[in-house]
């Protein structure tokens, strides 16, 4: 099985020869359609390696493989969302989730003459995530948690093979952000894209990925690598069990200690 | 959608004059009457001659008598300094943009404007004369010069101020420098741009003042000029008067378009 995403041996260094070693050694392999879940300590290095995979930043050492291609720029198959919904507020959030296609090559000559087609597309998404309606709109009109389930959709409008995730849900309240798990958990079901989800939260992660990295504290590199053996489709119901927790608390465990050796 | 619905208010008690007045509105009037009333006392109380301070009263006397040749001159100074604020404006937008777009320009020219903005434009009035010769040309020119620096400065720190997660976002789709530009960093630096107006208009008005009272034989500078020559203080406080209502309209033309250009900035917080 080819992998979508590899990482070998990636050493990452912001500011020139002295500055901050973010990422050292960093191996990693990422199978198409899965999900995966990236944990580790505060600073060790967790966006560095979204900003690898998307071809943001170039390592100084190692390769970054993504669909069979060295990264050696901007890779455009790839959606991103961040802790920040970045909507940008002069934009209706119909117009900022067609933002993606006025960009990326593909859709952009074509936008114009199928703009019906690609509303239509847009304003499903906005149904999936429980936006309905919301579409006219803009930004500074919706709540925290609206704009981040926006900003989902705009990260998933021009059908990316890799859907990439930093901390998404992490400024949200923790009934929406449970509702948002679920929207993820079935999105990742319908259109088999592959996801890597940054988070802090462990249960998150355990209730979402297939495979959860956990990473050593800055130099990041990875320590373990767990698969998650809950089948699927999940139910909200399964932390309730003590094998979800148990995982739990062995991750909370690992990142511990990787806290107290650096 | 909602719709407001008009509920047929009951037989309220009439109220007070003093509460159906809006205040808020009304207050820019009165406060300016209130200068005008405390001046007019001033001079009274003091009793000043008109040739060290007019009363308002003379100085309106003087705009009704020299109407003509103040209507004339007012009439050739908002042209010098719409013409000035102009180029200003296009000037402005567009070395803004140059300056905001690389950081390698922005560090370069950068210290040459603010030097540049350092120098008094009166100065660069009589060079602008042995360039041009006096008249309407050094004073659209001395109305741009002084007016573009604010202009240039909001726009590039518009572009400069880009979110990089918002630049993240789009860059790792591909998204090249002109795409950014024209997505994010254009839009997001039109706030800026139109909030600078206000202060350029005001000093573009400066600009071609000071350039009309040295080097020209029309506008309100230079028919201030000649009328304090010859001790005709009424006419000066005219011109001045004439001075601040065009000002006052312009930067309130200004103000106007702010709102209805960039309604969006004013709602939402711009970093979220
Ligand atoms: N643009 C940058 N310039 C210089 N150093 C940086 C830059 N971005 C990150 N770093 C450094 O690299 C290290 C890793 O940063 P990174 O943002 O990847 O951490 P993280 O794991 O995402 O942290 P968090 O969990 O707090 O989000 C940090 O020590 C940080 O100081
Ligand atoms: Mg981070």
């Amino acid at each position: 099985m080819s992998h979508l995403v590899s990482i070998d041996n990636v050493d990452m260094r912001y500011g020139g020869a002295d500055g901050t070693l973010a990422v050292s050694g960093l191996t990693m392999r990422v199978d198409k359609g899965e999900f995966s879940a990236v944990v580790g300590p505060s600073g060790c290095g967790k966006s560095t390696l979204m900003k690898l995979v998307t071809g943001l930043h170039i390592p100084q050492a190692g390769v970054v493989v993504v669909a069979g291609a060295q990264v050696t720029k901007p890779v455009s198959i790839v959606g991103m969302a961040f802790r920040n919904p970045t909507m940008l507020p002069w934009r209706t959030t119909l117009e900022n989730i067609l933002l993606p296609l006025e960009i990326v090559e593909r859709h952009r000559h074509r936008l114009r003459a199928n703009k019906k087609e690609y509303v239509e597309k847009a304003e499903h998404l906005l149904e999936t995530v429980g936006l309905k309606g919301f579409g006219q709109k803009f930004p500074w009109q919706l709540s925290g948690g609206m704009q981040q389930r926006a900003n989902l959709c705009r990260a998933l409008i021009h059908e990316p093979d890799l859907l990439m995730l930093d901390e998404p849900f992490g400024a949200l309240d923790a009934f929406t952000r449970e509702e948002l798990w679920c929207v993820i958990r079935d999105l990742h079901a319908a259109q088999g894209v592959t996801i890597v989800l940054v988070t802090h939260d462990l249960r998150e992660a355990v209730f979402l990925a297939d495979k959860i990295f956990v990473m050593s504290a800055r130099p990041g590199r990875i320590l373990k690598e767990h698969h998650v053996p809950f089948a699927r489709p999940r139910d909200l119901d399964i932390m309730y069990h003590s094998d979800f927790n148990d995982m739990v608390h062995e991750l909370h465990g690992e990142i511990a200690k990787a806290r107290v050796v650096a | 959608m909602t719709s407001v619905t008009e509920t047929p208010v009951a037989t309220l008690p009439k109220k007070p004059l003093s509460a159906r007045i809006n205040w808020v509105r009304a207050a820019p009037f009165l406060y300016t009457l209130a200068l005008f009333v405390l001046w007019e006392g001033l001079v009274l109380a003091l009793d000043m001659p008109p040739t060290i301070l007019p009363s308002p009263t003379r100085v309106f006397q003087a705009i009704v008598q020299y109407w003509s040749p103040i209507w004339k001159n007012s009439l050739q100074t908002l042209y010098t300094t719409t013409v000035g604020f102009a180029i200003a404006v296009v000037a402005g937008l567009a070395i803004g943009l140059f300056i905001g777009w690389s950081k390698t320009i922005y560090a370069g020219l950068y210290p040459l404007m603010i030097g540049f903005n350092a120098i008094p434009k009166v100065a660069l009035v009589p060079i602008l004369v042995i360039w041009f010769g006096i008249g309407t040309v050094p004073a659209v020119l001395t109305a741009f010069l002084i007016s573009f620096f604010p202009i240039v400065v909001n726009v590039a720190t518009g572009l400069a101020t880009i979110e990089p997660e918002t630049e993240d976002v789009l860059r790792a789709l591909g998204a090249r420098k002109m795409d950014i530009m024209l997505k994010v960093g254009i839009p997001r630096s039109m706030p800026y741009f139109f909030g600078s107006l206000k202060i350029a208009i005001t000093l573009a008005f400066v600009g071609s003042v000071v350039s009309e009272t040295v080097a020209s034989n029309y506008g309100l500078g230079n028919m201030m000029s000649s009328a304090q020559s010859q001790f005709n203080v009424p006419l000066v406080f005219a011109g001045l008067l004439m001075l601040a209502v065009e000002g006052i309209v312009m930067y309130a033309l200004m103000a106007w378009l702010e709102r209805r250009m960039t309604g969006w900035a004013h709602r939402s917080t711009m970093a979220q």
